[in-house]
Parts: C-alpha cells; sequence; structure tokens
C-alpha cells in the first residue's frame, strides 16, 4: 500500500502569498551566507538537507483528499477536497487514455471535502467509472447540488463519467476490489465517517473531521479498537487541546495530543497529522509536528510511535 | 490522588500529586470541587502547587480546563506554580500556557496573587 497526500488543509483551501515566498527565498540565501552552487542539484541537495522543511517547502493548501494506492488496477481515494484537481490529473496521465474505475469513500459531504469534485477531470471522460461510498442519505444530494445553478456551470448530469453512489453501513465492513473496507462513525456536525482499509497484513485508517471528547470513555475505547495495530493513521489534528476543549469544543475537530495518545493505546505505527488549520503558516505546523513528536517521548510505553505531520504531495509507503 | 491543601491569608494552596488521567481525573474533579465553592464564597483565590504532579494526560488536562472556566465563572482567580520539567512540557505542547498563569514557585504565585498571602507563607 502507498498513501499519497493530495489535499491536506482544514476547512479551507490556502495559497503562499508573493510575501511568503519571498520570506523563504531571503532567509534561505542568509541561512547559505555565500555558499555557490555547482548545480541545481547541489542546491536541491543542500535545501534537503540544511534547511527546515518550512522553509524549503510547504505543507501546502488543498483541502482534503487522500489517495491509497493498492497495487490493484482501481484507484482509492478519501475525500475530494480541492486536491482532487491534482489527484484528477495524475489519474489520467497515468491512464494514459485508458478509462479509470475510482473508488471515493467520503468522510462527510461539507465543502471543503466535495469542492474538488467539479474539477476532478477523470469525471469528464465517458469510459471512467466513479463509485463513491458513503455514510450519509445526503451524499448524492450534496454532490449534485454544488453543481447546480448558479453555483457551478457544468451540472451533475452533464458529466460523461458513470457515477454511481454506493452507501455504506458504519462497522460493516466490505471487499471492494481485494481490500477490505470499514466505517466508523465520528463526531462531526451532520455527522462524519471515518475508514479502515485492510489488506493482507497492511492496514490504513482514514479519521479525519472528528472530535474526541474526553469524558467519553465508551467512544475512546471504541476508537482504539478501530484503529488497533494500524499501520497508518491520517489524524484531523485541526486544534491545540486547549482550544479542541475550550473555546472550540463542538467544532468537530481533535488534536495533536488526543492523536498521540488514542494511537499509543491502540499501538499504532505511526500517526500523521491532518487537516491543519488554515490559519497556520508552515513554520507553525512544523512546530507542532516537533511538539508532537516531543509529546510522543514524553509519553512513550514500550512501542514508539513514528509521527509525521501531512503535506500536499507526501507519500508514505505502508 | 491525595489534595493537599493550606490556606495562605486569602489565597488556597492546593497540591495534587502522582499522575492525573483517565483513571482517576474524576476522583481528582470531586476533590477539588468543594474548594472550588468554598474558594467562591470566601473570595480567595486558588494557587494549584504541581510539584508533586509527575504526568498529565489530556483527560487530567481536562480538569484543569473544567476548573479554569469554573473559576472564571465564579470570579476566582486561580493559578499554577511549581510544575515538574515534564508537566511544564505537556501543558506548553497541549497550549495549557495559555490558559493559566504559571509561576516557578509557590511563593511567586502567592505574591502575585495577595502579597498578604505571600507574608502569611514566608512566617510558615
Amino acid at each position: 500500500m502507498r498513501v499519497r497526500f493530495w489535499g491536506t488543509r482544514g476547512s479551507i483551501p490556502v495559497a503562499l502569498t508573493s510575501a511568503d515566498i519571498r520570506d523563504k527565498i531571503a532567509v534561505a540565501l542568509m541561512r547559505a551566507g555565500g555558499r555557490s552552487f555547482g548545480s541545481i542539484g547541489e542546491a536541491y541537495a543542500y535545501a534537503e538537507q540544511h534547511l527546515d522543511f518550512s522553509l524549503s517547502h510547504t505543507f501546502g493548501g488543498h483541502s482534503a483528499c487522500v489517495e491509497l494506492e493498492t497495487g490493484r488496477d482501481e484507484y482509492f481515494v478519501c475525500d475530494m477536497g480541492s486536491g482532487a484537481r491534482p489527484f484528477g490529473a495524475h489519474v489520467l496521465a497515468r491512464q494514459a487514455g485508458r478509462p479509470a474505475t475510482v473508488n471515493v469513500f467520503m468522510s462527510h459531504v461539507h465543502w471543503d471535502h466535495i469542492m474538488g469534485f467539479p474539477f476532478f477531470g477523470p469525471a469528464y471522460v465517458t469510459g471512467t467509472r466513479i463509485r463513491i461510498h458513503g455514510c450519509h442519505d445526503v451524499l448524492e444530494h450534496a454532490f449534485r447540488l454544488q453543481q447546480a445553478p448558479p453555483c457551478f456551470p457544468v451540472e451533475f448530469a452533464q458529466l460523461s463519467a458513470d457515477i454511481e453512489f454506493v452507501r455504506l453501513t458504519p462497522g460493516e465492513a466490505r471487499e471492494i476490489c481485494g481490500i477490505r473496507v470499514t466505517p466508523a462513525a465520528q463526531m462531526h456536525s451532520g455527522d462524519s465517517f471515518g475508514y479502515r482499509f485492510e489488506a493482507p497484513g497492511k492496514s490504513f485508517v482514514y479519521t479525519t473531521d472528528s472530535e474526541h471528547k474526553l469524558e467519553n470513555r465508551a467512544q475512546t475505547e471504541r476508537f482504539v479498537r478501530f484503529f488497533h495495530e494500524a499501520d497508518l493513521v491520517v489524524f484531523d489534528a485541526m486544534y491545540s487541546l486547549a482550544d479542541a476543549i475550550s473555546v472550540k469544543a463542538d467544532w468537530g475537530h481533535s488534536s495533536n495530543i488526543i492523536g498521540v495518545e488514542l494511537c499509543q493505546m491502540a499501538r499504532v505505527k505511526h500517526l500523521v497529522l491532518f487537516h491543519h488549520e488554515p490559519a497556520y503558516d508552515d513554520s507553525t505546523i512544523e512546530g507542532v509536528l516537533r511538539e508532537t513528536r516531543r509529546f510522543e517521548e514524553l509519553t512513550r510505553g514500550t512501542q514508539a510511535l513514528q509521527v509525521s505531520a501531512a503535506y500536499d504531495g507526501l507519500e508514505i509507503d505502508v | 490522588m491525595p489534595l493537599a491543601h493550606k490556606l495562605y491569608d486569602t489565597a488556597l494552596v492546593l497540591a495534587p500529586a502522582g499522575r492525573l488521567d483517565h483513571d482517576n481525573c474524576e476522583s481528582f474533579r470531586e476533590d477539588l470541587a468543594p474548594h472550588l465553592e468554598r474558594s467562591a464564597k470566601d473570595s480567595s483565590s486558588i494557587v494549584l502547587d504541581l510539584s508533586g504532579l509527575e504526568y498529565v494526560s489530556s483527560a487530567g488536562l481536562r480538569c484543569f480546563m473544567l476548573a479554569a472556566k469554573q473559576a472564571k465563572a465564579q470570579n476566582i482567580r486561580i493559578v499554577i506554580a511549581s510544575m515538574q520539567p515534564v508537566v511544564a512540557e505537556i501543558f506548553q505542547i497541549a497550549r495549557f500556557n495559555l490558559v493559566f498563569e504559571a509561576y516557578p514557585k509557590v511563593r511567586d504565585a502567592l505574591a502575585a496573587l495577595s502579597p498578604a498571602a505571600a507574608a502569611d507563607f514566608d512566617r510558615g
């Protein structure tokens, strides 16, 4: 399995500004301290090895879209945020004219999770099969609604692909193209659903837009079972713990601290912080990652938990 | 969890000890409640002396958050003192440093709350 992140930002896409780029270049030049590079390769190597990720890269700004490459013919993708546009371009390039089958798994239908679909190229290609899986009864309605006039110039009915909506039931596993997929109900306005994907010896959990109430032991235990010994968990860590349980309580999101604790209890191997707060710049997200790794170290039991922060373009082999 | 307490003039010092996590956070809340009520009645302040607190989980932090909210609602000033380094780091990572005023020592916290409380502390 390979997990590829096309969109990692929470709530709304964000973009670096011209001032952000200028500042990154200026600081990088200062850090280089007059060093010269004989080739672009040397410059790349310097950027990779000597500069902070937040200076030489960006965590990116597309809203949620995460691909699971299974090694099978069909595509698997979680959510259709704005990252669905580059994901669609990737599918078209890879298929080179051959029709694709794309299995979409929807956490929920809030706008940031469906907004990329009208820009998902394969939807306009005859012969493409798109199966949109989800647990909401409003799933199809939401996809049609966002393309209805006056919101978008191309109505859903005009899309050329063969599009099917597949209703799943929380807690009930389903075998899809050789992958066992189990949805789980989550706490979010209008409900949301996480997904556990399992292939022989491998497991991946996608859990975003999910609030965890610390006082609810039954909910905690249910998620520990859902995450149980997963190789990789992509987790909504939008807020600090203090915010998540005070001013932003009931906003439907979680924190890095709760992500670490749940993953430690479930003996997960790798936690990926996801659904980054749109107000955070690259340096803030890198700081959150550094602190989360330190928290994991402080609270580690017998098994270490690897912690990463998702960014647009990140690929993780499971 | 033991919750030692001592009053210095109008400042009450409470000292939780050990680990505060899912297993004992509710009993800690129950132990804390009468002190918050009394402080509201007496218009006294509270110092949480965390020198004996070895570890706090998210569930334990929630208890502190609830105490802060209740104190704010009842116009009680509640501050923290003498955190062990690990607990101080956890507070920082969870951004609880933005919720509570924190002081290096109990004496510093008392001095910030009331000169009379600090003087009472100095008298032993």
